[in-house]
């Protein structure tokens, strides 16, 4: 059949799978917009309140279910405010499709009205881009950005159409989706290698990244350390890919890292990485890091091994099927020295956790996670609210915390809830800080008019409570632009504002009613905790510093 | 530190070449030189890049190129294994004084006038690059005016060849 550019747009994602795209339109998008029109009961458009909201929306989409996220926006601006979404999705290895409209190929080159050359903007972040300027090769360019997106170590994909390629029509036939683009497979020889350091290991320490979550490698992960009676740690984005509640499961390590955890990757004899880049977060100074270890590295990626810690034994793969096949080549052992020693780190650990009479952060996620079912999904903006949560919730399924990792980007947050809840329709919660909501809280808009009831919780303590932390650990307390006290911002006020309800609580009673309230209303909701603006996020190794330098305990 | 070359097939399309050669710089490895163009089939092109590095560097930069989607090979050519040639362009004075000795560099080295002026001579040559060097360092004191140099070119010896995997 004969189809304008812009209905092969909307064909191509549908027949990719694709039920709920996030967008803004303008100018050089208008031609697809009124293919969306035309498509609205196939595909459902949530029109958000920014670009930045929706590409944030297509991510969040994307890691709670495992499909690729796409958005939509003009050129120009619209297309510049995807960039930092575009990144996030990058650093965090998020399937995604990103398409923007441009100016017409004549008006290409020439800084005609919001032209803007967004390939070459985002070359470095996306896993490859396009221009599309032959109708032609439209629908086969979009297929093949799904098949990027996806194959692989996923990533964004960015495809630039030009507005009179969105006009010109052509014949269009649908075709089957493809299949990933292949994976080496695991080399015999590493395995062999790898299973001969398993059997030699006594302190086995697996750790797992977020490349254990997009392969779908948890229950292989708990199997191995069953096998081997290893200890299992996360890195940030590898949290939620074992349940909270296996016994070897000691939970985030690193910079916010657990003391259990951290200290246990500081002294097992062998660290047997999944899908982690061994970021610099999770590592601090390396060669302390490796002092006490040898390195199995299991990547997707053959570009991640050996790229930040020289590995022992590096095997690029599929990290389900290479730990299968890990598995079938290890003999089951027990390590009870090491399992006294961890045990140890964890008693140490509990001890330190100390109660106070006001609401803690830890209280805040503990009274938020005893209200929500497992399938809800959690998600966080950035900053030491994050790592409150990162440390403390309680997850038991995959795909469930969504965070900004690798790029860190506030303002993440509340975009990807709207994203995350249009992909799972779970109930949706939202920690966020005063700093962080204030960055993108227009979605709350989005929010308000798709019937979204993300519950946001605001860790609301007037400072921007990370930086703060580190200039009173590293920068004698000069306070430089962190404290927020000026600022007169009412949360629930806002959210009256933009037609959600709002709350406040400063009890750990307030929040419990706050959040009862919220869930029976089934309405985006606020509920501004207050917290206080000396609490710290602990344990901390401090950057560029390593185990030794821990710190578990701030005075005055 | 070593000297490395790589041989990269690409395909032959707008914009491959900056998203060869920004990877160099986003990743912190510098290009030494680069050269491009089509190769026996109009499809690929073939950029060859020589590079100062660690070996770090020279596995990094063959696994980041090639997860570039339009990188369909990429090959570390083995010094021992490899013919590379580079080609200068280089403008010397031309004084009577010293026109004799030019000239006779210009045969020592197998090199060639391709113009002559009354105050100029653009000399051409071709060779390995520590070739190309020497003769620069040999014609400095008769006056250097302008210098132009390709980057350099590299096959594989016998009858091996770059093709694409897919």
């Amino acid at each position: 059949m004969k189809l304008s550019g812009s209905q092969i747009i909307i064909e191509v994602l549908i027949e990719q799978g694709c039920d709920c795209i996030f967008g803004y339109p303008g100018g050089q998008v208008i031609n697809i917009y009124d293919a969306l029109y035309e498509y609205q009961d196939r595909i459902k458009h949530v029109l958000t309140a920014h670009e930045q909201g929706a590409s944030h929306a297509a991510d969040g989409y994307a890691r709670s279910t495992g499909k690729t996220g796409v958005c939509l926006a003009t050129s120009g601006p619209g297309a510049t405010n995807l960039v930092t979404g575009i990144a996030t999705a990058y650093l965090d290895s998020v399937p995604m499709v990103a398409i923007t409209g441009n100016v017409p190929c004549s008006l290409l080159g020439r800084d005609s009205f919001q032209e803007v050359d967004i390939c070459g903007i985002t070359m470095p972040i996306t896993k490859h881009n396009y221009i599309v300027k032959d109708i032609n090769e439209l629908a086969d360019t979009l297929r093949e950005a799904f098949l990027i997106a996806r194959s692989g170590r996923p990533g964004p994909v960015l495809v630039d159409i030009p507005k009179n390629v969105q006009v010109a029509v052509t014949e269009f036939t649908n075709k089957p989706v493809a299949s990933p683009l292949p994976v080496p497979e695991a080399d015999e020889k590493l395995l062999a290698e790898a299973a001969e350091l398993i059997a030699e290991s006594k302190k086995p320490y697996i750790y797992a990244g977020g490349g254990a979550i997009s392969g779908d490698a948890g229950k292989e992960i708990e199997k191995l350390a069953e096998l081997t009676d290893a200890y299992i740690g996360c890195s940030m984005m590898g949290i939620s890919s074992v349940p909270y509640n296996n016994p070897r499961f000691l939970g985030m390590q690193g910079m916010h890292g657990h003391y259990a955890s951290s200290m246990a990757q500081a002294e097992a004899d062998l660290i047997i990485c999944a899908g982690a880049r061994f970021s610099d977060r999770a590592t601090g100074k390396k060669d302390v890091y490796t002092r006490n270890c040898r390195i199995i590295h299991i990547d997707i990626d053959a570009a991640e091994i050996d790229k930040n810690i020289t590995s022992d034994v590096g095997i690029t793969g599929d990290i389900k099927s290479t730990l299968a096949k890990l598995i079938s080549m290890v003999a089951k052992k027990s390590n009870p020295e090491w399992k006294e020693q961890v045990e140890k780190f964890r008693a140490e650990e509990a001890a330190s956790l100390t109660k106070s009479d006001r609401m803690t952060p830890y209280d805040i996620v503990d009274t938020v996670n005893d209200k929500m079912p497992e399938n809800a999904v959690i998600v966080t903006d950035v900053g030491q609210h994050q790592m409150w949560v990162a440390q403390r919730y309680r997850f038991s399924q995959p795909r469930k915390f969504i965070s900004s990792g690798g790029l860190g980007t506030m303002g993440f947050g509340l975009g990807a809830a709207i994203g995350s809840y249009e992909g799972t329709k779970d109930p949706v919660i939202l920690f966020t800080g005063d700093g962080s909501f204030g960055m993108n809280l227009n979605e709350l808009a989005t929010a308000v008019s798709f019937d979204i009831p993300v519950i946001i919780v605001v860790m609301n303590n007037h400072v921007l409570g990370m930086v703060k932390q580190w200039q009173t650990l590293f920068f004698d307390k000069h306070y430089s632009n962190t404290i927020l006290d000026k600022r007169q911002t009412k949360f629930t006020k806002i959210a009256e504002a933009f037609g959600a309800l709002g709350f406040s609580a400063a009890t750990t009673e307030e929040l419990s009613k706050a959040l009862d309230e919220a869930i029976a209303s089934k309405r985006p909701c606020v509920i501004d905790c207050a917290v206080d603006e000396n609490e710290f996020v602990l344990p901390m190794l401090p950057p560029g510093g390593c185990i030794d330098n821990i710190i578990t305990h701030i005075g005055g | 530190m070593g000297k490395h070359i790589f041989s990269i097939l690409v395909t032959n399309k707008p914009g491959v070449m900056t998203r060869v050669s920004s990877m160099f710089t986003r990743r912190g490895f510098n290009i030494d030189t680069l050269t491009v163009g089509e190769t026996e089939s109009p499809e690929f092109s073939r950029i060859t890049v020589s590079m100062i590095g660690d070996d770090y560097a020279k596995d990094q930069v063959v696994k980041q190129l090639s997860k570039l989607h339009d990188v369909k090979q990429v090959q570390v050519m083995e010094r021992d294994d490899t013919v590379t040639r580079e080609l200068l362009l280089v403008k010397v004075k031309n004084d009577s004084s010293t026109r004799q000795d030019v000239l006779a560099a210009v045969d020592v080295f197998r090199s060639k006038i391709v113009d002559y002026s009354p105050d100029a001579l653009c000399i051409e040559i071709t060779g390995e690059t520590t070739k190309l060097n020497a003769f620069i360092e040999l014609v400095k004191p008769f006056g250097i005016m302008e210098i132009c140099r390709t980057g350099i070119v590299a096959l594989e010896r016998g009858s091996h060849c770059l093709r694409s995997s897919d």
